[in-house]
């Protein structure tokens, strides 16, 4: 604007009367120009907008294409689960708000279930809090008990959320990552373990928590009672808490056994479990969570959920209260769902595992959960001509998708910037799938070990 | 031994700094008191009727499908069937084009729809106006983010003689609403038709608020839940459609409040991708998905809707009309006993100046609690009738402003209502009588 002025002022009064009407008039639009630009995002969602799965989950929406990528089961949830969920929508009162902090039919029963797992005496009403999913459970801790000036621990490979909710929480992520310690050849995620004096050295007097993840997404690492004592002599040292990511707590393989941190001496008081209804009842999309804890931390986490979203939905809450009932009742059992669905995906874990071999990938035969990582640098595939600046594992998966019609998810999406190269020759792949796509996977792998014959 | 950081460490609170002054909340002790105590319940607002048949149908007919899928994750942003259908039947109302993946994203109710436009948009320092009596969520939640909270009154004015108040008569000073606009106010949020009171603003209330908007180039988060629930031929208008409003302005909607199923807890929001971008990004970091089923059975609500649309058979024009009748019984039963409706235009709350029962209640000077919430615990212990102090819709600061009145729900049963008024008369009686 002053550039055009400048080059009218040669010219006559009249132009000049023009020339400020013109002036004004730009500026007033360049003005609200640059003040339409004001309402950007706010501080706390700076650089958290990109996601892997907004990535990986559109380009395998592709029906032709065999997706053992994000993490949800293509097997049917079980049939008394589907029927509980439509007893609970048939009755009127069902379909309207209930407890906020959660359903009360829902939280005595999951006091009941977690009480005999735990060993000790859960308050549905103060130590429980039921959110949407696990996701709502780690949002919702993480924004009660976390702030700026905070040092959150997370182990690497990490569910890829842990990062963004801390930062977004205005603390600073302080990685450390899982390292393989054999070089043997049937690798086993036994064999990913953190060196106790590096976690120590991650530890100061700003660590307000670490995030635990057993059984581990996506290494499938379940956490010994000793290497838990050691993180958690470490969280009583510090006065640290420790946010305890357990959805995966029923898949748990033959020889493990899974163990809550929170029953560690000194480790409930400074404990919130977490735990997932999607992974528990194969029901991803009802998305139902909770957080268990002490009564002085869960007040906070219900502080955050009366003013994020209140209550979650009333029938499926009912649902899965009556689901709950049903298997703790059976507890004893081995019929009971918790123990039974193990075993099924323990069957399919060395379908999968064989398969890979076969076609000579080196798997990494996980001892919980439903995903496996699997080492691809065996298969050579040169893909230096691929233009983007992608992480390795990033170009494979799309070069994996396009060409031989099978996902799975790049696993330096689980890393923090430091640890990408050492995880980018590394792709998970879900095996939580029915027997037809686990066939199809068979028969692209078996292919696929043709060509490169 | 403790070393001084963790003693320090040690000292500090365990919560963070953000839940400052969000802690208190009126529904968790006023829901408590009115399981335990109501005999009739017209507090907290929900319908104590069924959603209609052909909701329940299509949740049915979701779960009994061959499609097992349906229990898994869908898209983050809002189930396709819905957001397509959402963005259909919303572009129909705003008139323009919208892309239902920029343009519409699903959250879980308009709860979360709020919290994701606070945290994307207000930043530390910004000013948030909250125009009075509000829902109260708005408050916390700006706290929440940051923000600060610049509260407007709605002013009532005095009816035309020997008339009841109408939501109407309650509105905004121009010049008051226009001194609360500064450099530093990142958004007004506006709720029409608006809870407690009922008010639907007219199209000239919304100019005003548009022009302030665009002239101080402020954000508008439009709370529209009750868009649906309004009586007397009023007309809802949508202040996004006001010339400059479109791109500044996020609309929230419910599914609760539209299909009379609050209990499923989804809602959306509708707006322009540059807001709704950052939206997502707040959504993908905090929940992520909502359920599937629900949003598959709205979906296919909305599909019935949009092909009633404007026809007597249209839930959209059934349900405002059963709403006005219970609202119209209310007012005779409240106005027969001597508690002072003040009409609503919308929505299904009413409020009422419960000043002649003060009698009932004695007034307790230097009490913490505003005579409003005295009085309406006491009436749900005493009389088995709960209902909502209307202070708690009010600031701190100005909870004593109108603390002689209490707001009614009246979304409920025929049966519901008479038993109500069964209530009221025994009342009344019980006064008039030695």
């Amino acid at each position: 604007m002053l550039f055009a002025s400048r080059s009218f002022c040669c010219l006559g009064i009249r132009t000049y009367r023009l020339r400020t009407d013109l002036l004004s008039r730009s500026i007033k639009l360049s003005a609200s120009a640059t003040m339409a630009f004001r309402h950007k995002n706010t501080r706390r969602i700076e650089g958290l907008d990109s996601n892997v799965w907004v990535e990986f989950t559109k380009v395998a929406a592709d029906p032709s294409i065999v997706n053992l990528g994000q993490g949800l089961p293509d097997i049917s949830p079980p049939s008394y689960v589907k029927e509980e969920l439509a007893k609970a929508a048939a009755v009127d009162r069902l379909n309207q708000y209930t407890r906020g902090f959660g359903h009360p039919s829902l939280v005595k029963a999951l006091s009941q279930v977690y009480e005999r797992v735990c060993g000790r005496k859960i308050d549905p009403l103060t130590d429980i809090l039921v959110t949407v999913g696990a996701y709502g459970s780690l949002f919702s801790t993480i924004q009660a008990l976390i702030e700026e000036g905070d040092e959150v621990i997370i182990i690497e490979p990490f569910y890829d959320c842990y990062e963004p909710m801390v930062k977004m929480a205005g603390a600073k992520p302080v990685f450390i990552p899982l390292r393989y310690k054999n070089d043997g050849n049937s690798a086993s995620s036994v064999d990913w373990v953190l060196d106790p004096a590096e976690l120590a050295n991650k530890f100061n007097s700003k660590t307000k928590a670490i995030i635990l993840n057993t059984p581990h997404n996506p290494i499938g690492k379940v956490f010994t009672r000793e290497e838990l004592q050691v993180i958690a002599d470490l969280c009583i040292k510090h006065d640290t808490l420790c946010i305890s990511d357990e959805v995966y707590e029923w898949l748990v393989y033959k020889g493990n056994k899974h163990v809550k941190i929170a029953t560690l001496p000194g480790m409930w008081e400074r404990t919130i479990t977490i735990g997932s209804a999607g992974k528990t009842y194969s029901v991803t999309g009802w998305k139902l969570g909770w957080s268990i804890g002490p009564q002085n931390l869960i007040k906070h986490l219900q502080v955050v959920h009366q003013n994020t979203l209140y209550t979650c939905p009333t029938p499926l809450q009912e649902a899965l209260a009556q689901a709950f009932s049903i298997d703790y009742k059976r507890m004893d059992d081995p019929d009971c769902y918790f123990y039974s669905l193990s075993r099924e995906l323990e069957s399919k874990r060395d379908r999968m595992a064989q398969l890979l071999q076969e076609a000579g990938l080196k798997p990494v035969i996980p001892d919980g959960g439903y995903f496996m990582i699997v080492d691809v640098s065996t298969l050579n595939v040169d893909l230096s001509d691929v233009d983007e600046k992608q992480p390795y594992d990033y170009k494979f998966v799309k070069w994996m998708i396009r060409s031989k019609k099978l996902s799975a998810i790049p696993l330096s999406a689980f890393c923090g910037p430091e640890t990408k190269k050492q995880f980018e020759k590394y792709i998970r792949f879900c095996f939580i799938k029915k027997d037809s796509t686990l066939d199809a996977a068979e028969a692209i792998l078996k292919n696929w070990k043709k060509q490169t014959a | 031994f403790v070393s001084l950081s963790l003693q320090a460490k040690m000292s500090r609170p365990v919560q963070a700094r953000r839940l400052e002054g969000t802690d208190k909340n009126i529904w968790v002790e006023f829901v408590k008191l009115a399981a335990t105590y109501s005999k009739v319940n017209l507090g907290q607002g929900f319908p104590d009727f069924p959603p209609p048949d052909f909701l329940k149908e299509s949740f049915v007919r979701a779960l009994s499908g061959e499609n097992h899928m349906l229990h898994q994750y869908t898209r983050a942003f809002g189930h396709p069937p819905l957001v397509k259908i959402l963005a259909q039947f919303f572009g129909k109302l705003l008139g323009r084009d919208l892309d239902p993946m920029t343009n519409v994203m699903v959250t879980v109710g308009a709860y979360q729809a709020l919290f994701c436009c606070f945290q994307a948009l207000v930043d530390e320092g910004d000013e948030v106006i909250i125009i009075e009596p509000f829902f109260d969520c708005y408050e916390p939640m700006v706290k929440m983010a940051g923000g600060t909270p610049v509260f407007v009154p709605l002013r009532p004015k005095a009816p035309k003689d020997g008339k009841l108040m109408s939501s109407a008569d309650w509105q905004l000073d121009p010049a008051e609403l226009s001194s609360k606009f500064s450099g530093r106010t990142k958004a007004i949020v506006l709720n029409s038709p608006n809870n407690p009171l009922g008010k639907v603003f007219s199209r000239e209330e919304l100019e005003l608020i548009a022009d302030l908007c665009v002239k101080h180039d402020v954000l508008c988060i439009s709370d529209e839940v009750y868009e649906w629930l309004v009586y007397d031929g009023k007309e809802h208008i949508r202040i996004a459609t006001l010339r400059g409003m479109w791109d500044r302005t996020v609309i929230i909607g419910s599914a609760g409040k539209t299909f009379s199923a609050t209990g499923w807890k989804v809602g959306w929001t509708v707006g322009p991708n540059r807001l709704l971008q950052h939206l997502r990004t707040v959504h993908q970091n905090s929940v992520y998905h909502c359920a599937t089923i629900a949003q598959e059975a709205v979906a296919q609500g909305f599909q019935r809707e949009l092909e009633l649309y404007g026809k007597p058979d249209s839930y959209f024009v059934q349900l405002p009309k059963e709403l006005q009748q219970k609202r119209d019984w209310l007012v005779q039963s409240l106005d027969a006993v001597g508690m002072k409706p003040i009409i609503p235009e919308g929505t299904y709350f009413l409020v009422a100046d419960i000043s002649k029962f003060k009698s009932d209640v004695p007034d307790v000077p230097d009490s913490d609690e505003t005579y409003d919430s005295r009085f309406a615990k006491w009436m749900v212990k005493n009389k088995g009738l709960a209902a909502i102090p209307l202070s708690a819709f009010y600031s701190g600061a100005h909870k004593n402003n109108y603390n002689h009145f209490i707001r009614f729900c009246f979304a409920k049963e025929e049966a519901t209502l008479k038993a109500a008024n069964d209530i009221l008369q025994k009342w009344k009686q019980e006064k008039t009588s030695p």
